[in-house]
């Protein structure tokens, strides 16, 4: 669409950039600020300059949670995009099957997400978890405060199980959008059902998919609540992932300064990885215009 | 907005009708392609039934517990309750510290959808019809409000709003969660106004609509259903949240999620009413889903497909 030049706009964007100013600027300046002191109390600080962005950038517990934390959010993006693609191709189109469905796959979107850490807890604890009960009865010694193993198997079930839905709602908004008559072609060019998914579906889904996937990635950046109620991060610091660490550092400990400059770096490191999805979003929406 | 719901699924499902791929089909299957078809159908009805089981096999056993006592949750492992009971329900309906929690989340859940649907529509409007100075730069400060990571606003929120006397309200929490809503109801409103064509505004225009007489009576009736997708949105994401909601209240305010951390107690955590709550959190998103059903796949991708 061609826009109108006109900088009238400004005023009708106005309120939204003054609430969202005050819920972002300021503590925004409040971590920058605290980033480059020591506080020691209200009336003591001093000046620090990058001193707590090296020590940060060298501390071995969070390199460990960063790497983890990237291991995390790969494993759940390979499982859950061909997982979700999977799931909208084989969803009815129409009818009350169609909503039925529908409604069924959001449900886990629309969970607290302490609720969805403390339904798997339930289920997969081995005295009165259904899938902990069943695993051990198989005669496998499932045990998720013990084993790291365990946990991180729990952790990545548990976000696919809360997660794909998105995937697989994406996707199959893109689905529909194609129209019937491609398809007819597919079938009068007697096209195998793998060609009519490789040249018909999947380029209709590259839109949606970016999307999927920006969104995935970010908010699998931010995992905090459910690993904190299934695991609580261990056994040991396994599955510490980076917001748990942060929270730990920022109100547990309350070491101000070095948990502000962790903050920056945390927030720079989604900016640059979505600034990229971003990119290609746009870039996207270019070609098809 | 229900009754658009109702007309526009009845259309689709006439166009659907019209288009419908076994009675438009040209060529005429051979006996053997329509079985390999049915059967193929047979799977895929399989494997969805298996993922929905997936699904619903988690909740399935917090309603189970939900129904059943303590002593009979940590006794046996029943796949149904053997003694039905309502008690770990009436716990919380009958205990307003429990209870009170739940009106505290739709308190400030209802606030924050307010809130953010009255600021995002005029500036999505901005975004999809005009340019201005500095819009793309905006817009994608916009989205990377989106991106932060509420762990590291958690300090800097709690001596903001400490500072400012809203610690401990439910206002402090609807406007903590603007940080993320509001960013996301300008990007799906976008999607969803940019499919109208600009030829609406310009006759209402000619007709001699002022702006917000247009605004109002004419362009926010037609993406009444986009609206109702994002209102969705903002509900599901605000309800969901726990970390900010947690670290700005304390009593007064408290949400439900946090409050069901009291289950464990020192004597063991109290499985039958976690269970409980945990069954009427999510009883207000499928009423909530329920309603949008028909928009909500093309609102997953941002009214962009």
């Amino acid at each position: 669409m061609n826009k109108v030049q006109s900088n009238k706009a400004w005023f009708l964007v106005l309120p939204m950039l003054l609430l969202v100013a005050f819920s972002a600027i300021i503590p925004l300046m409040t971590v920058v600020n605290y980033s480059v002191q020591d506080v020691f109390d209200p009336n003591t600080r001093f000046f620090t300059g990058t001193e707590w962005f090296v020590a940060m950038l060298n501390d071995p517990a969070l390199q460990g949670a960063l790497l983890r934390q990237f291991a995390f959010s790969f494993t759940i993006l390979a499982i859950q995009i061909p997982l979700g693609i999977g799931i909208a191709l084989l969803m009815p189109k129409q009818g009350w099957r169609a909503s039925l469905v529908l409604i069924l796959v959001t449900l886990p979107l629309l969970i607290p997400w302490n609720v969805v850490g403390s339904i798997w807890q339930i289920f997969t604890r081995g005295d009165i978890g259904l899938m902990g009960w069943g695993l051990r009865e198989l005669g496998y010694g499932y045990n998720i405060t013990r084993n790291p193993l365990d946990a991180w198997a729990t952790i990545i079930l548990m976000d696919v199980w809360h997660w794909t839905p998105l995937i697989a709602l994406l996707c199959y908004s893109g689905l529909r959008s194609i129209p019937e008559a491609y398809y007819q072609a597919a079938r009068i060019d007697r096209a195998s059902r793998w060609a009519v998914f490789r040249y018909i579906q999947l380029p209709k889904l590259t839109n949606v998919l970016v999307i999927g996937v920006l969104l995935r990635f970010m908010h699998s950046f931010m995992i905090y609540a459910e690993p904190f109620v299934l695991t609580g991060g261990g056994p040991g610091s396994s599955t510490t992932f980076l917001s748990q660490s942060l929270a730990i550092m920022a109100i547990a400990q309350f070491d101000v300064g070095p948990s502000a400059a962790f903050s920056l770096i945390y927030f720079l490191i989604i900016l640059l990885v979505c600034w990229v999805f971003y990119t290609a979003i746009m870039n996207l929406q270019k070609d098809k215009s | 907005m229900n009754s658009s719901t109702d007309t526009l699924t009845s259309s689709d499902r006439q166009a659907e009708r019209r288009t419908d791929p076994e009675a438009a089909e040209a060529v005429v299957p051979t006996r053997v392609e329509r079985r390999t078809r049915g059967g193929s159908r047979g799977r895929s009805r399989l494997l969805l039934g298996l993922y929905l089981l997936f699904i619903l096999l988690p909740i399935y056993w917090l309603l189970n517990m939900s129904f059943q006592t303590n002593t009979e949750i940590l006794g046996t492992l029943s796949f149904w309750p053997q003694e039905l009971t309502f008690e770990n329900y009436a716990n919380i309906f009958t205990d307003p510290t429990w209870y009170m929690g739940y009106v505290n989340s739709i308190g400030y859940v209802l606030m924050n959808m307010l809130i953010s649907i009255l600021v995002a529509l005029p500036a999505a409007y901005a975004f999809s019809r005009y340019r201005f100075i500095g819009d793309k730069h905006l817009f994608f400060w916009l989205l990377t409000n989106l991106m932060a990571p509420p762990a590291v606003f958690l300090l800097p929120y709690f001596q903001l709003y400490y500072s400012v006397g809203l610690f401990d309200t439910h206002v402090a929490v609807a406007l903590a969660h603007c940080l993320f809503n509001i960013p996301l109801a300008v990007w799906i409103l976008e999607g969803f106004m940019s499919s109208v064509p600009k030829e609406v505004d310009e006759t209402a225009y000619i007709d001699g609509y002022s702006f917000p007489a247009f605004f109002v009576k004419i362009f926010v009736p037609m993406i009444r259903s986009g609206i109702g997708v994002t209102l969705f949105f903002l509900f599901m994401f605000s309800w969901v949240e726990l970390l900010l909601a947690r670290t700005l209240t304390a009593t007064n305010a408290q949400p439900i999620a946090s409050i069901m951390t009291r289950t464990s107690t020192a004597s063991g955590i109290d499985w039958g009413t976690l269970a409980a709550a945990g069954v009427l959190t999510i009883i207000p998103g499928i009423v909530v889903v329920y309603f949008v059903r028909n928009h909500i796949a093309k609102g997953f991708a941002l009214g962009r497909t």
